[in-house]
């Protein structure tokens, strides 16, 4: 038994191998399971950007790209199992958006030389360049996010949090659990207090976290949610009438499929986001007529101009932007991963660049070196208009408060660099 | 015919009592044995390694690991999850805090660490049975989860909540941390479950796996014959936390190398274990190796059938895939309850005949 299945496997991985050539870039994505609904959106604008290059411009420096598909189902070992299966085809760079395979691919693509893009999530501190030489995760952070959503109530309290509460409602895992010791330093900075609140995954039980809320009447609270944990709290939000518009999620909380199964309920609430958001961009006449029109859209162009369809595809232009970069310094269009790191640290997107690429004001200047790896971290917020069913933004992109993240940032990447015996470099 | 037994005499109990009476089965098993050590660390790859064998045998550690308890001593347990999280965080506890000591040696003391564990959860065995114990068992898997989340301490203060393996070496070579090589993850992997399977065999054929099997078939006529349940019974949990906690440990420091409790080590993972010994047959070695192959291997199987050759869409394959797994378990079930271990013994009696049946 045993035997047979291992020659049948051996049979159908060696038939598996794809083809060389190309620039291949491994989407793992998942549409399946408490996750899904969240994940196979980004997965489509992820895709759709790529094939928009290949059909239109014909991919990038003359080369095609690949974006072979890996169903992880935010699964950690799944996550390794895709990592493994496609690393072998010249994978250029992963971006599994999960932080929990994240965690689990750092040290693996820290031996395996191959680049990490991870956009908001991910671990925070690898925006240290120094110490995480592979991963990259500009344009912000969990940390830049926390901060700037402080930054937002201070706004909104003529810059005065003291004596305020703050409940951070939170998945319990290492995506929930990273924007916590940045809101304990705000807190003390700030003279608020913060009620931490976690919600085991994947969170369709928030029932006593809600009662909790009810009963502490916090000012505000803050949500670092993913998946189904999303509608749950917004949903127990609506029922104990909890005013949306102090009710605050982080990049990973603020997309339709989050707050539509609420109904009305949920108009007002706010969500941050490192970019912006819908069809009024001129990027989607060229995506209509290269793209959906001819019937190339991942899954049919179903959700196209989303939330996440437009944060795929913005992680999508980063990459596309950083390959292109390591052509040009590479002086070849067929690079490696290596000189793809190069290219990353090297990246420079303009606000000009960004209207070239039909994306004007889309998100915040990029610009990474080898010690930073996290770009400028600004983000904004955005508000859902539950009647006319939209996001709309409310802030411009806003600084977070870098004295109080780069020392944690260094600290943590420090205590990383010593555990795992990494040497500083740049 | 394809057993040739003429002229294969036992003339000793030693002979007659040996775990492969028949001499062809016994030169396969001597195959197998060295196909694995001397072949295939030469040829295994990266993928290979931690895609298809490295899960394989510490899943089938797992699952001998349960089988000993549940399928020998039928102590239905749900914790399966919750001690290899105990073994997971007891390696790393000791990796990072005693840095100079073998590998190996951690490995072996998580094990005996989430063995006291067990023991502590096994109490309760003593007064309950069936599907209270069953309860009981599933407290473990939620209290040990939520502790590992819960105190810092046990994830050394870091940010996250994860734990990641540092490198560690044997004789110069990696075994955990990413500079590993596919063969050294597999050998190691390989060696515990070699040395683990052989002294599962020996134990539950002995007085000890008799006393558990006396107690799984009627305990109370158990304790008449002389049997002490509660010897009995503790020890079947230490055993098997022991196995578990082995399987927890490599499964976090060897195959993953950074983990989180409740992703890595949830509720899934115990029933993922107990499916095995079901499916690959309770009270049987051979079935928890049979058991583990058949849940890490034909997902990852199907998936590359599905998604590589016939280039269907992931999550359609995703979803294809659980359904066909499903039914299979279902299919398997029906047509023989007591697993591929006991299929595997009907064929060989069917092939010691073959083609000559009465």
């Amino acid at each position: 038994m045993k035997l047979k299945l291992a020659t049948v496997a051996l049979g159908a991985v060696m038939a598996a191998a794809p083809a060389m050539a190309d620039l291949v870039v491994p989407n793992l994505s998942y549409r399946t399971g408490p996750y899904g609904a969240n994940g196979t959106q980004y997965a489509d604008g992820f895709n759709d950007y790529f094939t928009l290059l290949n059909e239109r411009d014909g991919g990038i420096g003359g080369e095609k790209i690949q974006t072979p598909e890996c169903e992880t189902a935010y699964n950690t070992e799944k996550g390794v199992e895709c990592y493994e299966a496609t690393k072998g085809s010249g994978a250029l760079v992963y971006n599994p958006l999960s932080t929990g395979i994240t965690y689990q691919l750092i040290p693996k693509v820290s031996a395996d030389k191959i680049p990490l893009y991870t956009p908001g999530y991910g671990r925070t501190s690898a925006k240290n360049g120094k110490v995480f030489e592979w991963v990259f995760n500009a344009p912000a952070n969990y940390w830049d996010g926390a901060s700037v959503a402080i930054k937002y109530l201070l706004d909104q309290n003529g810059g005065d949090l003291n004596g305020k509460k703050i409940a951070l409602v939170y998945h319990n895992s290492a995506y929930g659990k990273e924007p916590i010791r940045t809101l304990q330093e705000l807190s003390k900075k700030h003279g608020f207090t913060l009620t931490e609140l976690p919600v085991d995954p994947p969170g369709q039980e928030q029932k006593s976290q809600w009662l909790q809320i009810r009963r502490d009447k916090p000012d505000y609270v803050l949500m670092w949610g993913w998946g189904v944990m999303n509608q749950t709290a917004i949903q127990e939000a609506a029922n104990i009438r909890f005013p949306m518009e102090n009710f605050i999620g982080t990049y990973w909380s603020g997309s339709e499929v989050d707050v539509k199964p609420v109904g009305a309920g949920a108009n007002g609430y706010k969500a941050l986001t490192f970019h912006g958001v819908g069809m009024d961009y001129p990027i989607y006449e060229d995506m209509k007529k290269h793209v959906i029109d001819p019937g190339k859209a991942s899954q049919g162009g179903q959700y196209v101009g989303s939330v996440l369809y437009s944060r795929g595809m913005y992680a999508a232009v980063v990459i596309a932007e950083a390959i292109a970069k390591a052509q040009e310094l590479a002086g070849t269009a067929q690079i490696n991963a290596t000189q793809l790191r190069d290219g990353f640290e090297a990246l420079d997107i303009t606000p000009e660049r960004l209207a070239e690429l039909g994306l004007p004001d889309f998100g915040p200047e990029i610009k990474m070196t080898c010690d930073n790896h996290g770009g400028s971290g600004m983000a904004r917020l955005q508000q859902w208009d539950a009647s006319a069913g939209k996001w709309s933004l409310i802030t411009d992109f806003t600084e977070p408060d870098q004295e109080v993240l780069d020392p944690l940032i260094l600290e943590d990447s420090e205590a990383y660099a010593k555990e795992a015996g990494i040497s500083p470099r740049c | 015919m394809f057993y040739r037994e003429a002229g294969d005499f036992k003339t000793s109990y030693r002979d007659d009592g040996q775990t492969f009476p028949i001499r062809l089965d016994r030169w396969g098993y001597y195959a197998i044995l060295a196909v694995a050590f001397l072949v295939v660390p030469f040829v295994i790859d990266s993928y290979w390694a931690n895609a298809v064998l490295v899960p394989f045998l510490i899943y089938a550690i797992a699952a001998i690991g349960l089988n000993i308890l549940t399928g020998y001593a039928g102590q239905v347990s749900l914790g399966t999850g919750g001690f290899m999280a105990v073994g997971a965080y007891a390696v790393y506890k000791l990796m990072t805090s005693f840095p100079g000591v073998p590998i190996v040696v951690h490995i072996v003391l998580a094990g005996a660490i989430t063995a006291v564990v067990g023991v502590l959860f096994g109490l309760p065995s003593l007064r309950i049975k069936g599907f209270y114990l069953a309860v009981a068992t599933l407290a473990a898997q939620f209290f040990l989860v939520w502790l590992f989340n819960k105190v810092p301490w046990f994830y050394n203060y870091s940010a996250s909540g994860q734990i990641n393996a540092p490198e560690r070496t044997i004789l110069g070579w990696a075994v955990t941390g990413p500079a590993t090589t596919a063969s050294a993850k597999y050998l190691i992997c390989l060696v515990f479950a070699v040395v683990l399977a052989w002294v599962a065999r020996n134990l539950t054929r002995g007085s000890v796996g008799r006393k558990w099997m006396a107690i799984r078939d009627m305990d109370i006529a158990a304790e008449i014959i002389g049997v002490n349940p509660l010897t009995a019974k503790l020890s079947a949990f230490a055993v098997s936390s022991f196995f578990v906690g082995i399987a927890g440990a490599l499964l976090f420091s060897v195959y993953l190398g950074a983990a989180e409790a409740s992703e890595a080590f949830g509720i899934n993972k115990s029933f993922l274990v107990l499916f095995m010994i079901i499916i690959g047959g309770l009270g049987s070695i051979f079935g928890s190796f049979a058991g583990a192959a058949f849940l890490v291997l034909l997902p990852v199987l199907l998936k590359n059938v599905l998604v590589a050759q016939f280039g269907w869409p992931t999550d359609l394959a995703a979803h294809i895939e659980l359904m066909i797994v499903g039914a299979l378990i279902v299919f398997f079930l029906i047509v023989e309850p007591h697993g591929l271990a006991r299929l595997w013994a009907l064929t060989k009696e069917k092939l010691r005949l073959w083609p000559f049946p009465h």
